[in-house]
């Protein structure tokens, strides 16, 4: 029943899925990205209140999504390394870790300079925003802990562990704005029944999320490989597939 | 059982126990992480005494006064049952108006019985719009309403 995760899980195997899939994705996000944030700069109408400054929305919203995302692909290779012992899922899981990182810093910035004209603050210690920090330090935790230990067999295992904890983090952020009462708004698109934005605007934005996650499967593969050329540097399958004898 | 099964249950009573000690701790915390409290819970004495805290809600439309040379601004935040009259001095974020969302940061002046604050926030809501849609939305409502 479980066979196809060994097959998936062979470092050659994915060596070749990933050299021929990288051009694809690379090209649908840099098509997708254009469209979408050519489309919110300069196609979709100011919003009724917040007037040009809410088309940063098109960077903030994608990147926070894709923190969350990636925080949970991340520890569901995590997982997925512990449990069947196969070390490409620990070496994708590592590969993510930096990615995640930089959405989430880039989602904490833009709602930074977002915040200052509309709230009338940078930064507040509400729900929301704590624990998205929160989710910034799980990824520097995770990185440095890997960092901190030399056998990469134990890095793998103990990073693993703290990638899995951290997972509890995510509903937290997600349901934050409806749990308590935060100064950061509740989900826009996300909503049951009609988004609570209009056309012109929101086809812009889905364009956006679409090229952010074609994007990080892009240049997830890319970083993937390159672990996965770090870890089988001395093997024969690598020599050969890279023509160097 | 395979260690491989025994290696997933592990992993699941992990994320089961730190599930439950979040819940726990969230749940003890809850006051401390609510950003702001409503004029119904000011009304009912929630918020701790002779300590500082926020007030959420939103401004009565016609209880915004400024005074003349000054900029001192007076208004009214209500959650649509109880109200609290704010008195604040200094710069208005970009969104504050008239039937927004604010959240005000103070305590209250025994003698007035003002809720004075020093920091003033609004509050925006997940609705984004063009404003002519906004404005044929105003109509139908104000239509309807006649």
């Amino acid at each position: 029943m479980w066979k196809f995760i060994h097959k998936f899980g062979s470092p050659p195997h994915f060596y070749r899925l990933s050299v021929v899939l990288t051009p694809w994705f690379g090209w649908a996000a840099a098509i997708l990205i254009t469209a979408g944030t050519l489309g919110g700069l300069y196609l979709a109408p100011p919003d009724y209140q917040q007037g040009e400054g809410f088309r940063i929305i098109y960077v903030h919203v994608p990147s926070a999504s894709m923190s969350m995302f990636v925080y949970v692909n991340m520890a569901l290779a995590a997982a997925v390394g512990l449990i069947w012992r196969i070390k490409l899922a620990h070496a994708v899981a590592a590969a993510a870790a930096p990615i995640g990182a930089s959405f989430t810093f880039l989602a904490l910035a833009t709602g930074s300079i977002w915040a200052k004209p509309m709230w009338g603050t940078w930064w507040v210690w509400d729900a929301r925003l704590t624990s998205e920090l929160v989710l910034l330090f799980l990824y520097f935790g995770y990185m440095a802990l890997r960092a901190a230990i030399d056998d990469e067999n134990r890095a793998d295992r103990a990073s693993a562990l703290l990638a899995i904890i951290g997972l509890i983090n995510i509903p937290i952020i997600k349901y934050s704005v409806e749990w308590w009462n935060t100064l950061h708004q509740p989900a826009t698109i996300s909503k049951m029944g009609k988004p609570a934005m209009d056309g012109d605007m929101l086809t812009w934005l889905l364009l956006n999320i679409a090229g952010f996650m074609c994007f990080f499967i892009a240049v997830l593969l890319i970083s993937a490989r390159a672990e996965v050329i770090r870890r089988a540097r001395d093997q024969k399958w690598l020599k050969q597939a890279l023509g160097v004898t | 059982m395979k260690s491989r099964h025994q290696r997933m249950i592990g992993i699941g009573l992990v994320l089961a126990g730190v599930a439950l000690g979040a819940s726990f701790l969230l749940r003890a915390m809850n006051e401390n992480i609510l950003f702001y409290y409503s004029p119904t819970q000011v009304a009912a004495g929630e918020p701790p005494e002779n300590r500082r805290f926020r007030v959420g809600g939103l401004v009565v439309n016609g209880s915004v006064e400024r005074a003349p040379g000054d900029i001192e601004v007076s208004f009214v935040l209500t959650d649509n049952q109880q109200t609290v009259p704010v008195v604040f001095s200094g710069i208005l974020p970009d969104l504050f108006r008239e039937g927004q969302g604010i959240i005000a940061h103070g305590e209250f002046d025994q003698g007035s019985g003002n809720f004075v604050a020093d920091e003033v926030l609004a509050k925006h809501d997940e609705n984004y719009m063009p404003p002519e849609v906004a404005a044929s939305l105003k109509d139908v409502h104000t239509g309807g309403g006649s």
